[in-house]
């Protein structure tokens, strides 16, 4: 038969007659992303990976220094420590609950018609779109006795002075991760939706036939083994924006922090290079974030491979 | 566990079986949605109403999540505030749309060509040119604006489109969505029918691939576009005629406090073409059904 044969062939590949002309479409598929990746993000990853190991400060020529700028992180810096820790407790706290918070969203709004889940997606992606949305919680959380989170602690007498919220120790960290959380469902809320939107629905129902009985077990056992790339696409962009707060805090609160309590190794990166111009320093920094993030990206694969167990 | 499984048809374009919640379970359900769709609403809500109120309103503080009194006077205002550009208004427009369009339109085929090879191909050096995107894409962005803008100046793009265009189209990030949404949505076996009935790798990435991973690109379509609405570049760009929007509305926000209600009418219409986009590109999505057949 005439079908069998091609069929056997097919099977062959990459093996098969084609494969020398298939390669080549692929590679020219490959080919324009490869180009322009190298010239404009490869090539400047690598170095500044090389300007780690020089003393540079964009004048004089960069001057070779070993693993100093390594040596200096653990031991002669005295902020670099602290700015670490912010970092880690920030990532560590803010990471998982985006992410849980981007996922739980989408898959509720699933349920709607499609009409009604558009306009709710908008509602929740909305300060996306504003662009500085997050300037709301400055007059929210106004240090002086008119903000509205003084108002109304001061109308209710639960407090007699007003709050100096982001310069109080006490509540600066939790104030700062409430707006990151409320800013969170960017990236991996949409990527989620179009996930979930990918779940076909006859796994649903040859689910409900093997015995699935509620909810909860349709998420665990089909919606999420079945859109589990997705998901670590998500947690890939989670990661990178836990370890990369900064923006925000500089926007409502500035830099330095008091007593550095809310300055991130992001915030630190950008005054060592530009306002003491020590690039090489800098670049080793930003390096180490780099592993850091490299580390939990490993952990979180590891992670997800658990779904539907 | 024990409950009896109820079944009831949702909406139309979908009837598969769905579970009941309890009462309880059902107000909860929607009361942390309500919330939450009120609380993330507050900014959107806050720039339209304050880009409404007249100059006293501007004044009162803590700023007012409402107005008594208002008036289109923050938009009219507008046209008599940028007739002192050096270049009209229309050329910004015309560049920020451009620039949006063009490189969310290559940033899109760029990234999902790579993204078939990395995730359909037999080429063996897939894996790791893949890792090396996923590791591009946890790099910190700051340490490379001085290498990049060598590479600029070197590839002598500086203050021209492409100083826009080119570096955004290979985007880790696209590229990495697009690869996955692939694994998941995109079988082997329909590829290789498709080969088996004679088609090419390039007619199966168009015809076949392409429609399938729809709800992906349009996703990557909404990001790009607002990345590149929004983009002011860092010491790139210096003729006046190659500026875009978001540039020239600087201008109009530093005029101090009298000027910050056509500050904020300026972001509101800024904000409009990303909205549009939003409702088409998902309005998109949501509609898609993943129909049975195709999955294995």
């Amino acid at each position: 038969m005439k079908t069998d044969k091609k069929v056997a062939r097919a099977l062959d590949r990459p093996s098969g007659i084609n494969s020398l002309s298939e390669k080549a479409a692929y590679t020219g598929l490959l080919l324009p992303f490869m180009v322009l990746f190298t010239i404009f993000t490869i090539i400047p990853v690598f170095s500044s990976i090389v300007l780690s190991f020089f003393d540079y400060d964009q004048v004089s020529t960069p001057i070779w220094v070993g693993l100093e700028n390594y040596l200096r992180m653990v031991i002669g810096d005295r902020l670099f420590p602290i700015v670490f820790k912010n970092t880690l407790v920030m990532a560590v706290i803010l990471g998982p609950l985006s992410y849980i918070l981007a996922f739980v969203l989408a898959w509720c709004i699933s349920e709607f018609r499609p009409v009604v889940r558009t306009f709710l997606a908008f509602l929740f992606y909305a300060p996306g779109l504003v662009g500085n949305a997050y300037f709301v919680w400055s007059i929210i959380f106004s240090g002086d006795a008119k903000g509205y989170a003084n108002s109304i602690l001061l109308s209710l007498g639960l407090i007699n002075d007003p709050i100096v919220w982001f310069k109080n120790l006490d509540y600066n960290m939790g104030i700062i991760i409430i707006i990151q959380l409320w800013m969170s469902l960017g990236v991996s809320f949409l990527s989620n939706i179009a996930g979930i939107q990918n779940v076909p629905h006859d796994m649903y129902e040859a689910g409900a036939i093997d015995g699935i009985r509620n909810r909860w077990q349709e998420l665990w056992y089909i919606t999420l083994p079945s859109m589990k790339s997705i998901l670590l696409f998500g947690a890939v962009m989670q990661i990178q924006s836990s370890f990369s707060i900064g923006a925000v805090i500089t926007a409502l609160v500035g830099y330095p922090t008091l007593n550095n309590s809310l300055d991130t190794i992001v915030t630190y990166l950008q005054d060592v290079g530009t306002q003491r111009y020590e690039f090489g320093y800098a670049a080793a920094i930003s390096v180490v974030l780099f592993l850091m993030m490299l580390l939990f990206r490993v952990l979180v694969g590891n992670l997800l491979n658990l779904l539907g167990k | 566990m024990g409950k009896t499984v109820k079944l009831r048809r949702v909406h139309k374009t979908a009837q598969y079986r769905r579970y009941t919640r309890s009462k309880a379970g059902n107000f909860f359900f929607f009361f942390f949605l309500t919330l939450f769709g009120l609380f993330s609403v507050v900014p959107l809500f806050y720039s339209v109403i304050t880009s409404l109120k007249p100059l006293d309103e501007l004044l009162i503080t803590p700023p007012r999540m409402w107005v008594s009194r208002p008036t289109l006077a923050n938009y009219t205002v507008l046209p008599s505030l940028m007739a002192s550009l050096s270049v009209p208004l229309s050329r910004y427009i015309f560049n920020s749309v451009f620039v949006a369009a063009v490189t969310t339109f290559f940033h899109i085929i760029v990234s999902a060509m790579a993204a078939f090879v990395f995730s359909k191909s037999s080429l063996k050096c897939r894996g790791w040119l893949f890792a090396l995107v996923q590791l591009a894409l946890l790099y910190n962005a700051y340490t490379l604006a001085i290498p990049r803008y060598l590479i600029f100046s070197f590839t002598n793009i500086i203050d021209t489109y492409l100083v826009y265009i080119l570096p955004s189209i290979p985007s880790a990030m696209g590229c990495f969505l697009i690869k996955q949404y692939m694994d998941g949505s995109v079988p082997n076996a329909i590829l290789e029918a498709a080969r088996i009935d004679g088609a090419g790798t390039t007619r199966i990435f168009w015809q076949l691939v392409m429609p399938l991973i729809k709800p992906a690109w349009l996703t990557l379509f909404l990001f790009e576009f607002q990345a590149m609405w929004t983009v002011i570049p860092g010491g790139t760009i210096f003729s006046e005629e190659l500026k875009t929007l978001p540039q020239v509305m600087s201008s109009i926000t530093a005029g101090g406090i009298a000027r910050s209600g056509a500050a904020m009418a300026a972001t509101v219409i800024m904000m409009i073409p990303p909205i549009i986009v939003f409702w088409i590109t998902q309005s998109n999505v949501m509609e898609t059904m993943s129909s049975s057949g195709i999955k294995e």
